[in-house]
């Protein structure tokens, strides 16, 4: 068995299973955790909890005006990264080809030249990204070590996937396989480091929203 | 067996001239990669060259890389290459038999000792002592040892004979192997494919005939001229590939405008061989030029190596069985960890 085809065989099927395991584990640990009392009345006027958590999923996209002298390049890298990441991953034809294996669903790809750009602006605001981290005194007091094993478990797939597109450096089966090992070995660690927010971002605003809704708080 | 005649001789009996083998050379020499200035070189060399004794032994195989070789083309210098080898012992093509052919084969070895290329087709069982395949009552692996002994080289043909091919395939229940994992210390050509491109192994031919040594190989010992890339690299289909256009069933618009086949399995991407450019049938066309895509028969493990309709970028499925089971299994560890935070807080 070659390592492609360990990639492509038990090594998927294991990363699939962990990371399904993993999610499981942690999104039932959350939910199942003690709710804590509301013991003050809600406040005048209060519109309903499902619609304070809807409205924060949505506001949160957007900083407040205040911030964005402060924040607007910082706000500006992180989205061209995450809006990148859901271009390669739902415009590149073999990530909609696997997709549309495992879950029946299919759409039309986008032109690869289209995404190999955007996956090299997604590459460069990683990278953007981690300099600030490293070298803003705050940010680099607050960073773990799992922002930057998350960070590079991430960075991985986009560099692999760029240089397999260009099919430079090496063969396209050492590069097919440097992706798809690259992409497993972030399936693994999503479940329990803070790439886990691909599954609760959502749901920790709608929270939040339903929390401070309820209080009375501006979101 | 060794014959006085030169290789320029018999193709001036034939009606070849010295130009006509300047044009074969030129065209070898673009071939094999190798620089324009050696095409005299290979040309003089060709004219004076003598028969070159080859002994091809067939193990398990299914005769399908030597009809494909036979079969190769039309009367060219090519045909007259193969022709002014001298094929000194093949069980298929011999008109010898039972201890005939066993006797042909002795006097062959012992003639031309330290001199001859040995071709085998087929892989070798080695599993309880060989008994899966055997000739004259020897098994494949003691024929190819003691053979294989006296060779100037070993031309492994097919892919069976290179890596254990179909044979090898899970369970491989006769213990299959490629000549490279039973043969050190002789030089072994790999000329995979099922059934191997014929011109490739002319190439060698010629290549060994003019130079007195095998072509350079690549790390899985293929001629680098012909395996150094991949159909993919080569493929006519591939701007499609980059345009993102594909078909996506045999039978729908994009096959019938003749787009990449990638989603439909084809294994071009991370097959090497020299389908795409040399094809096949005197260059009439290859496999994905008449629709299909490419099965990567020449590389190691093919058959294993998933279903020949699956896209190289899916893989295999954990299955929603297993799935629902690591689902279960998960909620029921957050459930645990749930319950023991709850009985800390209280």
């Amino acid at each position: 068995m070659t390592l492609l085809d360990f990639a492509r065989g038990p090594g998927l099927q294991g990363a699939w299973l962990v990371m399904v395991g993993g999610t499981a584990w942690r999104i039932a640990g959350i939910l199942l955790l003690r709710q804590r009392l509301h013991l003050a009345a809600p406040r005048i006027g209060f519109a309903g909890r499902v619609r304070g958590g809807l409205a924060t999923v949505f506001t949160r996209f957007v900083p407040r005006r205040t911030f964005w002298p402060r924040i607007a390049v910082s706000v500006g890298l992180s989205s061209t990264f995450h809006l990148g990441l859901a271009v390669i991953v739902l415009g590149g034809a073999p990530h909609i080809q696997v997709i549309h294996q495992f879950f029946w669903l299919t759409w039309p790809s986008l032109p690869k030249g289209l995404v190999v750009i955007v996956s090299g602006l997604t590459l460069a605001s990683m990278i953007a990204l981690l300099f600030r981290r490293i070298y803003h005194p705050v940010l680099r007091l607050l960073s773990t070590t799992d922002d930057y094993l998350s960070w590079l478990l991430v960075f991985l797939p986009v560099l692999t996937g760029i240089l397999l597109s260009g099919e430079t450096i090496a063969s396209y089966r050492t590069l097919l396989t440097l992706h798809i090992l690259s992409v497993e070995l972030m399936m693994v660690w999503l479940p329990f480091g803070k790439l886990l927010h691909v599954k609760l971002a959502f749901y920790s605003r709608a929270a939040m929203g339903m929390n401070f809704a309820r209080k009375g708080a501006a979101t | 067996m060794e014959s006085a005649e030169t290789l320029g001789e018999v193709l001036g009996r034939r009606g070849f001239g010295r130009r006509s083998l300047l044009k074969f050379a030129i065209a070898m020499t673009s071939s094999l990669a190798l620089p324009p200035a050696l095409a005299p070189v290979m040309a003089a060399n060709l004219a004076k060259a003598k028969r070159r004794s080859v002994i091809w032994l067939s193990f398990q195989e299914c005769t399908g890389c030597l009809e494909t070789l036979l079969r190769s083309s039309s009367p060219s210098i090519e045909a007259l290459i193969f022709d002014f080898v001298s094929l000194d012992y093949q069980e298929s093509l011999m008109a010898a038999a039972g201890a005939d052919a066993e006797r042909t084969l002795r006097e062959a070895v012992a003639a031309n000792k330290g001199e001859y290329l040995l071709a085998i087709d087929g892989s070798i069982p080695v599993k309880d002592g060989g008994v899966y395949s055997m000739t004259g009552g020897r098994s494949n692996l003691g024929m190819l040892s003691e053979i294989a002994a006296d060779a100037k080289a070993v031309l492994a043909i097919g892919t069976c004979a290179a890596y254990g091919g179909i044979p090898k395939a899970y369970p491989n229940p006769t213990g299959a192997a490629g000549v490279e994992d039973l043969i050190s210390g002789k030089p072994i050509v790999n000329i995979p494919g099922c059934p191997p491109v014929p011109e490739v192994l002319s190439g060698v031919l010629v290549h060994f005939i003019s130079f007195g040594h095998l072509p350079e190989l690549d790390d899985r010992k293929r001629p680098l001229a012909y395996f150094g890339t991949t159909i993919h690299d080569q493929c006519y289909r591939r701007p499609f590939y980059d345009q993102g256009k594909f078909a996506k069933s045999f039978d729908d618009e994009g096959a019938r405008q003749g787009w990449c086949l990638f989603e439909l399995g084809c294994k071009g991407p991370v097959t090497h061989n020299a389908c795409a450019s040399l094809k096949w049938n005197g260059g009439t066309s290859f496999p994905i030029e008449s629709g299909h895509g490419c099965i990567g028969c020449s590389e190691p493990d093919f058959w294993d190596a998933g279903s020949f309709y699956t896209s190289l970028a899916g893989g295999s499925s954990a299955g929603w069985r297993n799935t629902g089971i690591a689902l279960g299994v998960g909620v029921a560890g957050g459930l645990a960890a749930a319950l023991s935070g709850r009985r800390k807080s209280t």
